[in-house]
């Protein structure tokens, strides 16, 4: 049967406190762990996130005509863009490299790492409705993001791997260099600083809406900041310290030492890049760990 | 029997005016003020609170609540708005988390706050019942075994490759509620999901989640402003005010006590400044029940000839409003509903100003009973304005009884209009 006991009434011996204590699957209250990930729920949803994931493919692209060749249109036209406008009307510097495949590897890289913090960024606002009615490990959105722009960027990668062979087959002086082996690496740290930098953002935009205008030309601006449109040599070499203290300029760099052997590997750099990525994630992980309980009461 | 959730000692507070406004400018300039000593410059100030305990900015929206659920037991949640039902629902479902005290589950929880939640128009039938059934938290395996099962009990499966967003309001519904029934889940949360839908499909929801319940030694809570449904579904009930559990028990005591509290001036109730009635457009100043002499406190027989009186002001010109009655007997149980578009009133839209929409109930209708009326403001398709104010009355003289003589006090039926008879040689 059941009852009500006043609040009075509760006296609960230690013993039995103790063994509720394994008892019970699932414990609602208050507290939350600052650094906690919760794994094993994210295994139990992981179902979630892959529906997740299938449906922001296939529900982007539902009701156009060319479909998913639009994950290679964009960056085509992109390139063209930067090619005309930066590599022929401003004459920026390529470091030699073929017009084409400088911007795009710039162009790829930097699509992966802006979808990923634009959209994690919009984690709470965009799901209140869901997040209001149902409970799911609420990590869970913020990385199917990241797993289903991590397929775009496989698509764009892919086309980018075309070029290359293109332009090496034509006789361009490219090369691929031993450091191609990071571009594992690459991908995550850029996966980790986008999630990381969009946990922050979105746990934040609960709150403050002004965030989201911030971050749209913020995202903008700081393109301009990492070497996506110029390369890191023809920058002054008293202000490497300035443009590599953006944790983005030694991935796109290695990036492009990588494929197309242009500039030089910068461990050091990396290194860092790696770090910044480790230590932003871990903020964003607290940030979101706090928001995440009592964010439907201010959102 | 096992306990599955144990509720302690749990309250939610919510800060008003602290938070919500919204941007880092409101923020700073609240800051400042505070620095300099002055009263915060957005802090929502004139309206009163009637969740209880209201203490300046804070308000307990659940208070001290403690509730020990067994394991198989289906329980009702019975409350006016505003009473924390929903609240604590959501503490439950872990939407959002508990100011103090412990919640603690065993089994899987699974929460219906909504049908339907993550529904994606572009997707197709088949898609949704996959994602929805996720975000529910079934893994793919479960579902791809309950799949039959569900598209059957929608009915949709002609659709079922059809992107959700062609289909009628209906099979939206249903399809979404068919995924919910499907749930494997050892504790079930609905919150009242079963407004939706047409009255066969109700009717069907009710019986599988009866199914269920019984077969799996489920354990349900369930939350509706639908006594009829809460008496058919819950053996047994909680009632909520301002916040706190205050009764529990059999659900047919626990309705009784609902009405009867919720009633204070039993015939004729008033709404004022200390306890308004009020949304965006409309303020309800009055509701009375009074006979043709326009007494409100003489007996009423079964024919007496009762007026509704209705008196409430419209803060602004409202379209198509229907200002409705539901004739209820104590136990929720649904009477007579009718409303004041049955009048000749322009309605196009109403204008600003003071009303009284009054509403006559013919003699030698009702029976020797308790009954309450409810009063709704709402504007047909598109959403209440206001709702669930009630007064009630006592029909307690039985002026012609067509069975003669009876044991019981009253002849049975909840009504007792008077028919005509003819007995002929045949």
């Amino acid at each position: 049967m059941a009852s009500i006991n006043p609040p009075t009434n509760i006296v609960i011996p230690e013993s039995d406190l103790r063994e509720n204590k394994s008892d019970w699957d699932l414990v609602i209250n208050a507290q939350h762990n600052l650094l906690h990930i919760p794994f094993s729920e994210i295994w139990r949803y992981r179902d979630l996130l892959l529906l997740l994931v299938r449906r922001d493919f296939v529900a982007l692209y539902k009701q156009t005509i060319l479909g998913p060749l639009w994950f290679l249109i964009q960056p085509i036209l992109t390139a063209v863009v930067f090619t005309i406008i930066f590599g022929n009307i401003a004459k920026i510097s390529t470091d030699g490299l073929p017009h084409i495949l400088f911007y795009m590897s710039g162009i790829t890289c930097w699509n992966y790492f802006a979808e990923c913090l634009t959209k994690t960024s919009e984690t709470f606002t965009a799901n209140a409705s869901i997040f209001g009615k149902v409970y799911f490990p609420r990590i869970i959105m913020p990385l199917s993001i990241v797993v289903s722009g991590l397929l775009k960027f496989a698509i764009q990668f892919l086309l980018f791997g075309c070029f290359i062979v293109w332009f090496f087959a034509t006789g361009a002086s490219i090369h691929l260099t031993p450091a191609i082996f990071l571009f594992p690496l690459l991908v995550l740290i850029m996966g980790m600083l986008g999630l990381g930098l969009g946990m922050i953002i979105s746990s934040l935009t609960t709150k403050y809406r002004d965030l989201r205008f911030l971050l749209q030309f913020g995202i903008q601006l700081m393109m301009y900041a990492t070497p996506i449109i110029y390369p890191v040599s023809s920058v002054p070499e008293k202000y490497h310290w300035l443009i590599f203290s953006n944790p983005m300029t030694a991935i796109v760099e290695t990036f492009r030492y990588g494929f197309l052997g242009s500039g030089a590997l910068n461990i050091t750099t990396l290194i860092y890049s790696g770090v910044v990525s480790i230590f932003i994630l871990a903020i964003g992980t607290i940030i979101f760990n706090r928001v995440e309980k009592t964010f439907m009461d201010t959102v | 029997m096992a306990r599955t959730i144990q509720i302690e000692n749990v309250s939610k507070m919510y800060r008003l005016g602290q938070i919500g406004t919204g941007t880092i400018s409101h923020d700073l300039n609240r800051w400042w003020c505070k620095l300099r000593g002055k009263p915060d410059p957005y802090q929502r100030i004139g309206k009163v609170n009637d969740r209880g305990n209201s203490g300046g900015d804070y308000v307990w929206a659940l208070k001290d609540v403690n509730l020990n659920i067994e394991q198989g037991q289906i329980l009702g949640i019975i409350g006016r708005n505003g009473a924390g039902k929903s609240t604590l629902l959501k503490l439950l479902s872990r939407v959002t988390a508990p100011t103090t005290g412990d919640i603690r589950v065993k089994g899987r929880l699974a929460s219906l706050l909504e049908v339907g939640t993550g529904f994606h128009p572009e997707l197709t039938g088949r898609e949704n019942i996959f994602l929805n059934g996720a975000i529910l938290g079934m893994t793919r395996v479960e579902i791809r075994r309950q799949f039959d099962a569900i598209v059957d009990f929608s009915g949709c499966g002609k659709y079922i490759d059809t992107p959700v967003k062609r289909y009628s309001s209906g099979m939206y519904v249903r399809l979404a509620f068919a995924v919910a029934a499907h749930l494997e889940s050892e504790i079930l949360i609905v919150d009242e999901v079963l407004a939706v839908g047409d009255a066969e499909f109700q009717a069907r929801c009710i019986g599988k989640m009866q199914d269920v319940s019984q077969q799996s030694g489920r354990t349900i809570l369930f939350v509706s402003h639908n006594m009829g449904s809460v008496k058919k579904l819950c053996p047994q009930s909680a009632l909520m005010r301002y916040g706190q559990l205050v009764n529990f028990g059999d659900t047919q005591e626990i309705i009784n006590d609902y009405f009867v509290g919720e009633s204070k001036n039993q015939r004729k109730r008033s709404w004022g400044k200390s306890d308004p009635a009020e949304c965006d457009e409309i303020e309800l100043h009055e509701i009375s029940v009074s006979d043709k002499s326009g007494s409100y406190d003489s007996v009423i027989a079964t024919d007496t000839p009762l007026q509704v009186d209705i008196y409430y002001s419209l803060k602004k010109p409202v379209h198509q409003l229907r200002v409705s009655i539901l004739l209820m007997t104590n136990d929720g149980t649904v009477v007579i509903s009718s409303s004041d578009m049955m009048s000749d009133v322009e309605n196009n839209p109403r204008q600003k100003g003071s009303y009284v929409s009054s509403c006559s109930i013919p003699p030698l209708l009702l029976n020797r009973m308790q009954y309450v009326v409810r009063v709704d403001f709402e504007i047909p398709r598109s959403g209440n304005l206001l709702s669930g104010h009630y007064v009630d009355f006592d029909v307690s003289e039985l002026t012609v009884n067509q069975l003669g003589r009876t044991i019981s006090p009253a002849p049975p039926g909840i009504v007792h209009p008077l028919l005509d008879w003819e007995v002929k040689a045949a």
